[in-house]
């Protein structure tokens, strides 16, 4: 396949952002009419390395050469990429919901005649687009009215309008369904057969495998591999052994684990998506947690391991179907937050400034802000207690502040953790869930942050850690769910936890036995 | 430690929320000096300042709720128009049905909690944004009052326009002075005498060192300077009249609000929901519940704002309470509250709202027209709060921000916790 030739080049890319080296020599070479695969775990690096290709960090702002088409080339911006003919679709697709298809089609690259847009030829246009991309539907339609799978083709139409020449998909199927996922998959199979390439960051490993001629693994900001499919014979153990060929060092403190009896229990949960009613996000999912055990959740994004969660913490995620909770021997019905706190459930969010915080809090009202009647009399706070409640979790989890008078908006994230974490600590939960409990945090802050957790497991509380991070799940967890596509794949006991096993669990449709 | 550095941190830079309120008053006295040059020492005679509260204490009634409403992220351009219907209301209850003035005020009371309800349903249940749901009402109540009351006048009897031009009793001995409103005064004194001991005291307990003494003296002497002048100049007007009735309705709703909003659950949950209402939720706060409380606790008090307006005019009409929800707005807003929500207070809003009226009343004195005197309110608001966002986006002190933002001691401030307490603490650098 060497003699076809090389229509992208990628050589030495280094882009740093403040104290933090996201890629590192990355090389990519990209061949006229292949789908290329970009793989690895999740901040390895692809979207960056994307951004940097398609003008988003503009050159200049990284170190490293791209030469497209045979020449170098110095993007400024995206429209400067998009005029060569590199176009990215994004994870979250870029369309305006109140417009039509045409409209979105043409947006930014409107049909003109005399100065006022051409509606008529516009039209015409975005049905020759439509039929290309397999999408029969009448162009006045709103994008709000079609199907995710739908939106993901007019997205494909409109780089069409802009005469793409390497087409860019971020995890293309990452929100679509199965029948959806199969025909974009052989949607792109039809234009590696007219010549266009394909560069598609994905998650699946099982429709990489299915479909993609090269595949570049990244890990840590650096490449790894660039693996010929055909003849290599990747298969998918292949791929992950690639994505996480990594030492573990010691990065989690000492710990026994003390576990006892079973006595939180999930079981047969079904939830639906909020809006689309048609997306399932929890499809049958039990799982149960011991005293002073800790869980964790293994997945990559989108496989639903939060929308779990915060359906659990009393449905402030999706439409609950149906399933039970079992607490304690007994069954619980949490339908609300307020439910969930009073039965001694916390859920520390993954985006701590989104959902997590009131930004314009300071330590103290955060610290007690999800269960002010601790600290209330007769419906009076009182500030004595407050300050003291505030003051000794400050002591206790070591956050760096002044006095409890600190805005949280002035932390930095490891201490802003600190106190989400004291937050739910202070409501006496016996179960915590903890979404990513170390995002966007340094390895100092992180150590601190295992040794919290394990001392709450310590005490008799049940710890479920929701994850991303392989090591992470595997230093610090005494047993493992994997999750898939809104299934509970695997379980895995801390014995036989290792990272391509995890990988596997995480990335296959096959559903774990019920026991 | 200088005794200056030591005034500047406690007594302007705060220790305790008294010193912020005294902050803020200091604000307030800066502008009522000036009208007192600018008028020739009209502005603080005994009638004058009479006629400032009873002029203005609906409006400031509304502006406690408003800024509730405000600070939970929502508006009620709608207030106007509930104290009109809710006014034209009770003027036919107690005209037509012979209704006893107490139940009329009662009445009206609950016609402001049906509104409210009808509101705060759309908004917090339906979820159409609160500007909508009270533009709609705007027009809804304002045309209900022009068809209950046929688009004419309806008087109020006697014993009802108490609320709205009553004051306080002459009792006791003659000394020349109303007696009420001087008793009134000392009680307001010993209650500031005892906040102050008792913020002492509560701060003691956090392990923070407490002002020195005599600041705490200082402070005290102002406040109480300030209180005893104004209870002499109240007592000391034209015989029969004294500190008025709707300005002690207004008094009791600040103390009973501004505790409400800070030393209650319900009040920080108001604060959470318009600081992030997610957030919020997944603490377990009722965002509902709260949202619907907020509408229709506004609606109660544009419903009682519109009794002492009636009151005070003897007689509900048609374009009672016509503009209010601006003024309401402007003064909860210059007052320091966030447009997003989230950021405000009670006392704020109230010294927001004297500030406008004792700007409108100066401007009158000085026989300024009313065309000017609103040009001149607007360039204020448009002003007061484009000074503040601009300090806030160039990183600098906030003027506003500062006098009505809860209290916080900052590092440079005095030490803030004894030494077993500081041990762990690294030594953050906090940014000004």
């Amino acid at each position: 396949m060497n003699d076809v030739p090389i229509l992208l080049e990628m050589r030495s890319i280094t882009k740093e952002f403040p104290g933090v080296k996201a890629l590192a020599d990355v090389n990519l070479v990209v061949r006229a009419g292949e789908i290329h695969a970009i793989c690895g775990e999740n901040g390895a690096g692809k979207s960056t390395l994307m951004k940097v290709l398609s003008g988003v960090y503009p050159y200049g702002t990284y170190d490293g050469q791209i030469v497209y088409q045979g020449a170098e080339t110095r993007f400024s911006d995206i429209r400067a990429s998009e005029s060569a003919g590199i176009v990215i679709i994004h994870q979250e697709l870029a369309l305006i919901p109140g417009m039509s298809i045409t409209e979105n089609i043409f947006l930014g690259n409107e049909p003109r005649r005399r100065g006022a847009i051409d509606w008529k030829s516009a039209n015409r246009m975005a049905l020759e687009l439509m039929a290309r991309v397999g999408l029969a539907e009448d162009p006045d339609t709103l994008i709000k009215d079609i199907g995710v799978g739908k939106q993901q083709l007019v997205e494909i139409a409109k780089a069409f309008a802009k005469d793409v020449k390497l087409l860019i998909l971020d995890e293309p199927t990452a929100a679509l369904n199965e029948a959806d996922s199969r025909h974009l998959l052989d949607l792109l199979r039809g234009f590696r057969a007219r010549g266009v390439t394909s560069i598609m960051i994905s998650h699946k490993l099982n429709e990489i495998e299915a479909i993609a001629d090269q595949i570049t693994i990244l890990r840590d900001g650096r490449t790894v591999e660039t693996l010929d499919v055909k003849a290599d014979g990747v298969d998918e153990d292949r791929i992950v052994r690639g994505m996480v060929g990594r030492e573990l060092g010691s990065r989690f403190p000492d710990h026994t684990p003390k576990i006892g009896e079973i006595f939180f229990e999930v079981r047969n949960w079904n939830v639906r998506h909020p809006i689309s009613a048609d997306r399932q996000v929890c499809k049958n999912e039990s799982f149960v947690v011991r005293r002073g055990e800790i869980v964790g959740f293994a997945g990559l994004m989108g496989a639903g391991r939060t929308e779990l969660a915060m359906s659990v913490f009393g449905r402030s995620y999706g439409v609950y179907e149906s399933g039970t909770i079992i607490k304690d021997g007994k069954e619980i019905v949490l339908k609300s937050v307020a439910d969930a706190i009073a039965h001694g459930l916390a859920y520390v969010s993954e985006d701590r400034k989104a959902i997590g915080l009131n930004l314009l809090d300071d330590i103290k009202t955060s610290t007690v802000a999800a269960k002010l009647s601790k600290i209330s009399h007769h419906g009076v706070l009182d500030e004595v207690e407050q300050y003291q409640a505030a003051e000794a979790y400050r002591r206790e989890l070591r956050t760096k502040a002044p006095t409890v008078d600190e805005g949280v908006s002035k932390l930095s994230g490891g201490n802003q953790q600190k106190v989400v974490l004291a937050k739910w600590m202070f409501t006496d939960p016996d179960l915590l869930i903890l979404d990513e409990p170390t995002r966007g945090i340094d390895v100092g802050a992180k150590y601190e942050i295992y040794g919290i957790i394990q001392r709450l497991a310590d005490q008799g509380k049940g710890v479920v850690v929701i994850s991303s991070e392989l090591p992470e799940l595997i230093g610090l967890c005494d047993r493992t769910y994997t999750v898939f596509e809104g299934t509970i794949t695997g379980e895995i006991a801390r014995a036989d936890a290792d990272p391509e096993t995890l990988m596997k669990q995480m990335t296959s449709t096959k559903k774990m036995q019920t026991r | 430690m200088s005794r200056i550095k030591d005034l500047q941190k406690n007594l302007f830079g705060g220790t305790t929320s008294n010193a912020r309120q005294f902050g803020m008053i200091f604000t307030l006295v800066a502008i009522v000096v000036l009208f007192q040059i600018l008028t020739d020492g009209l502005t603080l005679r005994s009638d004058n300042l009479i006629a400032l509260f009873q002029q203005n204490s609906y409006i400031l009634i509304l502006a406690i709720g408003m800024l509730m409403v405000i600070v939970a992220g929502h508006i009620d351009l709608s207030v106007g128009s509930v104290a009109a219907i809710a006014g034209i209301l009770v003027a036919k209850s107690m005209a037509d049905w012979s209704l006893p003035w107490p139940a009329a005020i009662v009445f009206g009371l609950v016609i402001g909690a049906v509104i409210g309800a009808w509101q705060g349903f759309w908004v917090a249940y339906v979820g159409v944004p609160a500007f909508i749901v009270t533009l709609a009402g705007m027009l809804l109540f304002r045309g209900g009052n022009q068809f209950i009351g046929n688009a004419n006048t309806i008087p109020v009897p006697e014993g009802f326009r108490v609320i709205g031009s009553g004051f306080l009793p002459e009792v006791g001995p003659n000394t020349g002075y109303n007696n009420m409103t001087l008793l009134l005064g000392l009680a307001a004194c010993a209650a500031v005498v005892w906040r102050e001991l008792q913020s002492r005291r509560t701060r003691r307990q956090m392990d923070a060192d407490a002002a020195p003494m005599w600041i705490s003296i200082l402070r005290l002497a102002v406040m109480i300077g300030v209180i005893v002048f104004a209870s002499l100049r109240f007592a000391s007007g034209r015989v029969g009249t004294s500190f008025p009735v709707s300005g002690i309705i207004l008094v009791a709703l600040v103390l009973a609000y501004s505790f409400y909003t800070r030393n209650t659950a319900g009040g920080r949950h108001i604060y959470a929901v318009g600081g992030n209402s997610r957030a919020a939720e997944l603490s377990g706060v009722k965002l509902k519940r709260v949202n619907f409380f907020v509408m229709m606790n506004m609606s109660v008090l544009a419903a009682l704002a519109g009794m002492i307006f009636v009151a005070r005019s003897a007689a509900s009409g048609p374009q009672d309470g016509n503009g209010w929800e601006l003024d309401a707005i402007a003064a909860v807003f210059i007052g320091g509250a966030a447009v997003a929500g989230g950021i405000g207070t009670i006392s704020g809003s109230i010294v927001g709202g004297l500030v406008m009226a004792v700007l409108n009343n100066g401007l009158q004195l000085m026989g300024v027209g009313t065309d000017r005197v609103q040009i001149i309110k607007g360039l204020v608001l448009l002003l007061a709060v484009a000074i503040d966002v601009y300090n806030k986006s160039q990183g600098r002190f906030s003027v506003i921000g500062s006098l009505t933002r809860p209290f916080r001691r900052d590092g440079s401030g005095p030490p803030t916790a004894s030494p077993k307490v500081g041990g762990d603490a690294a030594p953050v650098k906090v940014a000004g």
